[in-house]
């Protein structure tokens, strides 16, 4: 025998494979009227025993003031911190001196996921969603402009809390 | 042509017509049926995504198949490619054709019919495709064509993996069509006929043949399992080892005769299963359903149809229960177990009926089948608690360590 082959020393006189085969159809009947355990998704998106988790990291959103603005002030922090390079930002100045970004866009496809943006953020603004429905048709679709940003509403991760490290 | 020849080829095309379409739409429902099954003793629900239940599955599916592109192999032999699909098909649909559906329905038929001119049946009209006084031989002749399909299958797609599920169908199927024709040896024995209506007849005097013939039904059903290339014994399309088996090659509508071939195989396994040891279309303790007449013929049709589905229902759950068996198991279980088994049943049986009738003078089919039963829970006995410790199916051996001389 090869090294770290070990040969199990199966019960070979004692055993009746026919009633083996009884017992292991009597097991499978019974499960047939088992309840049955399939979340159906597209109907349920979460059951009882099982819900996405609020730490979930997906597409992102921008949230906004109450005037309806974006909160960022393009301090540039998020696509400095991006691992991915995912985040282009132009920033712009008003007349009032406040920035604000003239261009704001995320590719999808490119973003890791990792929340480092979110983490980063000073004005808490750019966050990723607990959300994972994104199919669209196109791949250009999925670089998402400011005013896509804005008009999401999927909740936003609560991320991994260091005071709270299982999420209790 | 008299009116009576015409008449009998005019039901005759009736019948053909309406077994062929319930046999393909029965094939379709089958395939969802397994899938189904698979799920629940799974604790899944099964496919219910396409219509209530989901029941247009088969409809979604083989409309798929059809608008798939057909792809074929660049070093296939065409002409053998092409007609393997058709002729593991073949023989397969054909054999529900002389099985016995219903009670002989008594027909009084008279009339003239455009095209055809006067048409006349009188009589008992069998509810088979074909009333055939050999029947039992023909299923066992046209079984075995399917090998030229699966065997023609693999070889001809010039693929390895196809090349040996062909080869491992072919010896499997050799194999158990030896104990399966064996095992039926003693069915008749009992029935002293080859037609199934007379072996169902028979069965309606006495017992039915699961009491007095109860280790042929085990070798029938072990060596039927094995016909229909299901699981256990589904060597050769063994996924995790053969791709598909003979079937890798193949695509869209000839894969799918491939799975018809195996569905259709599962009803006549099913089929012969209930009319040679469950009475056929017998209604057990009463004799109105011989009588004959409309309505009995629908309700036998019910009792023929409820004894099937039980079967395919089974070899279904089978499938879901069993792992697949090593190939060396399987041709040890074929030609070590069930072969001298089905020998010495024949044996056995044989001596008995002698004894039972002319030695003791039990002629009376009741009395020499219940015999013939207590005859069998002693063989059951010695068969299933004595000879089946560790023999029937054995684990592997530790080889001698001086076999491996290849210097792994």
């Amino acid at each position: 025998m090869a090294i770290g082959v070990k040969v199990m020393q199966r019960p070979e006189r004692e055993v009746s494979y026919i009633r083996a085969t009884l017992k292991g159809m009597s097991l499978t009947f019974k499960h047939m009227f088992q309840p049955r355990v399939t979340m159906q998704y597209p109907e349920a998106k979460s059951t009882d025993d099982w819900r996405i988790a609020t730490r979930w990291r997906g597409t992102h959103r921008m949230m906004t003031d109450e005037q309806g603005r974006s909160k960022c002030v393009a301090c540039g922090l998020c696509p400095q911190v991006c691992p991915a390079n995912c985040i282009k930002l132009v920033p712009g100045e008003d007349e009032n001196g406040n920035r604000y970004p003239l261009i704001y866009e995320i590719d999808e496809f490119r973003c890791v996921f990792c929340g480092y943006c979110q983490e980063v953020c000073p004005e808490e603004a750019i966050h990723v969603g607990v959300h994972y429905e994104n199919s669209e048709y196109s791949r250009d679709r999925f670089v998402y402009d400011l005013e896509r940003l804005q008009a999401q509403t999927h909740p936003v991760s609560t991320l991994w809390d260091p005071a709270d490290p299982r999420g209790q | 042509m008299s009116p009576e020849q015409k008449g009998f080829l005019f039901f005759a095309v009736i019948k053909m017509l309406v077994v062929f379409t319930m046999m393909m739409v029965g094939v379709a429902l089958l395939t969802l049926m397994e899938r189904k099954v698979a799920g629940w003793m799974q604790n899944r629900p099964g496919p219910n995504r396409v219509g209530p239940f989901g029941l247009l599955q088969p409809a979604a599916d083989g409309i798929k198949n059809f608008i798939k592109e057909e792809t074929r192999p660049i070093s296939a032999n065409n002409l053998l490619f092409l007609l393997a699909p058709a002729l593991s098909f073949v023989p397969a649909v054909m054999l529900i054709a002389v099985i016995p559906l219903a009670a002989p329905l008594p027909v009084n038929f008279d009339a003239t019919l455009p095209l055809i001119g006067q048409v006349a049946y009188h009589g008992l009209m069998p509810m088979s495709v074909a009333e055939l006084p050999i029947g039992f031989v023909f299923v066992l002749a046209f079984s075995s064509l399917g090998v030229y399909g699966i065997a023609l299958a693999g070889w001809s797609s010039n693929s390895k993996y196809s090349l040996i599920g062909g080869l491992r169908a072919s010896a499997q199927l050799i194999s158990y069509e030896v104990a399966m024709g064996l095992s039926l040896i003693p069915v008749l024995l009992m029935s002293g006929n080859a037609s199934f209506s007379e072996i169902i007849a028979k069965q309606q005097q006495g017992l039915w043949f699961i009491m007095p013939l109860f280790l042929s039904f085990f070798v029938f059903l072990i060596s039927g399992f094995a016909e229909t290339n299901r699981l256990p014994f589904d060597l050769p399309e063994a996924e995790s080892e053969l791709v598909a088996g003979y079937h890798a090659e193949y695509s869209a509508m000839k894969f799918s005769l491939f799975m018809i071939a195996e569905y259709a195989h599962i009803v006549t396994v099913a089929a012969m299963v209930a009319t040679l040891f469950f009475g056929g279309w017998d209604i057990p303790f009463t004799h109105w359903d011989e009588r004959g007449g409309l309505l009995q013929t629908i309700v036998t049709h019910g009792f023929f149809f409820a004894k099937m589905f039980f079967w395919i229902f089974f070899v279904m759950w089978i499938r879901w229960t069993l792992p697949r068996f090593r190939y060396d198991q399987l041709m040890a279980v074929g030609w070590k177990i069930l072969l001298p088994l089905a020998l010495a049943y024949i044996l056995v049986i044989a001596v008995a009926i002698e004894v039972f009738e002319r030695g003791f003078g039990w002629t009376d089919p009741r009395v020499l089948g219940l015999a013939l039963f207590g005859l069998n829970l002693l063989l059951g006995w010695l068969v299933f608690f004595l000879l089946d410790r560790g023999r029937v199916v054995r684990g592997v051996a530790p080889r001698p360590r001086a076999a491996s001389t290849l210097g792994v």
